[in-house]
C-alpha cells in the first residue's frame, strides 16, 4: 500500500494495480464546505493530469485531475447524497474513485508523504 | 437630444489607438457576404421635427392590437394585464438592473424571484424552476443543450408541431455546437409517429402542447418511449395560460418543461422582451441553466433568500459553466408573478376556461363558412383554419377590414408548402363583436 500526492492536491492510495483517488485535507480545507461532487462513469479511461471529476463547494467549483493514467473501476456514489464526507474524512470515506493503473511507473512522478508536506510549507 | 458626430481626424486617432488601419478591420469577424455593400438608403440629414413627423407617419400605418379585432397568437398573445402590474413594476426598487448577488440588500428582488420559481414549478408540475430565461425559444434551445449534458448524447428530435421559429433557434444553437437535430415535417393533424424516430443515440425529444397549430398532445406515451431509450422528453408551451386547464407537462412524464410566459403580465411589445419559463426534475437541477434563487435562514434563524447553486454559473466556472446564460428576464418575471398572484389558482383556471370558451364560440361560427375548414380535433384557445386560396392574401384582406385574423403558417415556415393555413388565437379580450367582425371579414376575404 503506497500513497502518493500531486501538486494539485490529489492523493492516490495504491493497492496492487488499483489506486484510490481523492483530494487531500489541505484541498478540502481550501475549498470550504463541499456541496456537490461530479464523478466519472465506471469504465472511463483517464489520462494522467486529465480532468477526472468536479468538486463544488459553496464558493467555488474545481476540477479534480487524475494523478495517473488508467480506467475507472469504481466510484464513491455515497458522495452524491453526502458530499460533506469529503470535508469530514477526505483521506478515508471521502474518496472519489478507484482506477486501474495502466502505467504504474507514473507514480514515480508524484510526491510521497514527506515531499507533499514539504510542498505544503511552500504555499 | 444632442448628436455630436465624429470628425475624420477623431476617427483616425481612435483607429490608430486600437491599431486598426481602417474601420473595416473592426468588422473582420463578420462574414463578408453579410456586410452591407452600400450605406442604408436614408436621407443625409433631417431636423428633429422632420424625423419625428416621418416616424409618426410610419407608426400610424400600424394596426394597433388595442383597437382592432385581434386574433394573432403563435407564441405572442394579447391578454388583459391588470393596471396594478404596470404600476408595481415601475417602482424603482424593482426597476433597477442590479443583479441580486448581495442578498443583504436584495431581499425584495430575491423573494419575488423565489415566488416566481414556485409559481412556474407549480404550473408545470415540476420540482424546480429557474429565475427565467430570455424567452420561450431560447429556453427551448437551452433545454436541448441541457439534455445533451445529462444524457451525454448529442441528437435532438423536434416534433413537427413545434413552433417553427423555436425550431430555428434550436437549430442555430445546435449548428454552432456541432450537435445533430432531426426536424420532423410540419404536423397539422398531430398524427406524426415521433416515437419511431427515437433511437439509442437520441438525447431528447422536443414536443409542444398545445402545438403550433393549437392541437393538444398527450405526452405520456412519448415520455415512456423516450425514457425506454435513455432519452429525455422536453415539453414546450407557447401559451402558458393553457396550463390553467390542461394536464401539465410534469404529470405527463416530461423531464424539462420550457415555454413562453408572456401571456401572464406581459404586453405584446412588438415581440419582446418576453419571459422564458424553465422547469425540471430535482435530480437534474445542477445541469439546469440560468439563475436559481433559494430559501434559507440567516445566522439568527430568520427566513431569507439567496442565489444558490451559483457554482454552475459562468462567473465561477468560466468555460465549464452549465450555460452561458446567467441572467434572467427580471422585470418581465416580476410582472408575471404579480399577475399570477392577482389571479391565484382559481382565477387562472377561470381565465383559461374563458379563453377556451371564446375559441369554441369562434370555431362554431366559422364552421359553416364555405371554403373554410377547422383542422383541429382538439384545441385550447388557438386553432388552425384551412382556407380556400392563399392564407397570407386572406389575412391581408381581413386586415384591410380592421381585423387581424391570425398568422398564416407560411409566414412561420415558408418552406413547409402549407400556404392555405391560418392559425387563429382567441383570448379573453375578444368580444362577441370581435368574433362577428372576424366572420364577416373572413367571408369577405375568401
Amino acid at each position: 500500500m503506497t500513497i502518493r500526492y500531486s501538486k494539485d492536491h490529489e492523493y492516490i492510495r495504491v493497492d496492487g494495480d488499483v489506486g484510490t483517488i481523492g483530494i487531500t485535507d489541505y484541498a478540502q480545507n481550501a475549498l470550504g464546505d463541499v456541496v456537490f461532487v461530479e464523478l466519472p462513469s465506471v469504465g472511463k479511461t483517464l489520462a494522467k493530469g486529465g480532468e477526472a471529476a468536479v468538486v463544488e463547494s459553496v464558493k467555488a467549483a474545481s476540477e479534480v485531475f487524475s494523478p495517473v493514467s488508467g480506467t475507472v473501476v469504481e466510484v464513491n456514489s455515497e458522495l452524491e447524497a453526502t458530499p460533506a464526507t469529503v470535508n469530514e474524512d477526505p483521506a478515508g470515506k471521502g474518496w472519489f474513485m478507484k482506477v486501474k493503473l495502466s502505467t504504474p511507473a507514473e507514480l514515480d512522478d508524484l510526491l510521497d508523504e514527506a515531499a507533499y508536506q514539504d510542498f505544503l510549507k511552500t504555499l | 437630444m444632442r448628436y455630436l458626430p465624429l470628425t475624420d481626424v477623431e476617427r483616425g486617432d481612435m483607429l490608430t489607438k486600437v491599431g486598426a488601419v481602417h474601420i473595416d478591420a473592426l468588422f473582420a469577424d463578420i462574414p463578408n457576404d453579410l456586410l452591407l455593400k452600400a450605406p442604408l438608403d436614408l436621407p443625409r440629414r433631417k431636423t428633429e421635427l422632420e424625423v419625428e413627423r416621418a416616424l409618426t407617419k410610419l407608426s400610424n400605418r400600424n394596426i394597433p392590437a388595442s383597437t382592432s379585432s385581434f386574433f394573432v397568437g403563435c407564441g405572442a398573445y394579447k391578454h388583459h394585464i391588470p393596471a396594478t402590474v404596470d404600476h408595481l413594476i415601475q417602482r424603482s426598487e424593482f426597476l433597477t438592473a442590479y443583479t441580486p448577488y448581495q442578498p443583504e440588500i436584495s431581499q425584495g428582488t430575491l423573494q419575488s424571484l423565489f415566488e416566481f420559481q414556485t409559481q412556474v414549478a407549480a404550473l408545470t408540475a415540476m420540482d424546480v424552476a429557474n429565475a427565467s430565461m430570455y424567452d420561450g425559444s431560447t429556453g427551448t434551445a437551452e433545454a436541448v443543450l441541457m439534455a445533451h449534458r445529462i444524457t451525454k448524447r448529442r441528437k435532438a428530435i423536434l416534433s413537427g408541431g413545434l413552433h417553427p421559429q423555436y425550431g430555428d433557434v434550436v437549430r442555430t444553437v445546435s449548428h454552432m455546437a456541432g450537435d445533430a437535430v432531426v426536424s420532423m415535417p410540419a404536423d397539422v393533424h398531430a398524427d406524426e409517429d415521433i416515437i419511431a424516430k427515437i433511437d439509442d443515440a437520441t438525447s431528447c425529444v422536443v414536443v409542444q402542447t398545445p402545438d403550433v397549430f393549437g392541437n393538444l398532445r398527450d405526452l405520456s406515451k412519448i415520455a415512456d418511449a423516450a425514457h425506454a431509450k435513455g432519452a429525455l422528453l422536453i415539453a414546450v408551451f407557447t401559451e402558458v395560460i393553457s396550463l390553467g386547464l390542461i394536464k401539465p407537462p410534469g404529470e405527463m412524464g416530461a423531464d424539462i418543461a420550457v415555454g413562453e410566459g408572456q401571456s401572464i403580465g406581459n404586453a405584446l411589445s412588438f415581440g419582446g422582451p418576453y419571459v422564458g419559463l424553465f422547469a425540471t426534475r430535482a435530480k437534474y437541477v445542477r445541469q439546469m441553466p440560468g439563475r436559481l434563487c433559494g430559501e434559507t435562514v440567516d445566522a439568527d434563524g430568520r427566513r431569507g433568500f439567496v442565489l444558490t447553486l451559483s457554482t454552475r454559473e459562468q462567473h465561477i466556472r468560466r468555460d465549464k459553466a452549465t450555460s452561458n446564460i446567467c441572467t434572467n428576464s427580471g422585470l418581465c418575471c416580476l410582472a408575471f408573478t404579480i399577475h399570477m398572484t392577482l389571479l391565484g389558482q382559481t382565477g387562472l383556471r377561470r381565465l383559461a376556461k374563458l379563453n377556451h370558451a371564446h375559441a369554441v364560440a369562434l370555431a362554431e361560427m366559422v364552421r359553416d363558412i364555405p371554403g373554410v375548414e377547422l383542422v383541429n380535433k382538439t384545441y385550447f384557445n388557438e386553432f388552425t383554419l384551412r382556407v380556400k386560396g392563399n392564407a397570407a392574401t386572406v389575412i391581408e384582406k381581413m386586415a384591410a377590414r380592421d381585423v387581424l385574423g391570425g398568422v398564416p403558417f407560411s409566414r412561420l415556415a415558408p418552406q413547409s408548402g402549407y400556404d392555405d393555413l391560418i392559425i387563429v388565437a382567441n383570448t379573453e379580450v375578444n368580444s362577441d363583436e370581435d368574433r362577428m367582425a372576424f366572420v364577416s371579414a373572413l367571408k369577405g376575404s375568401l
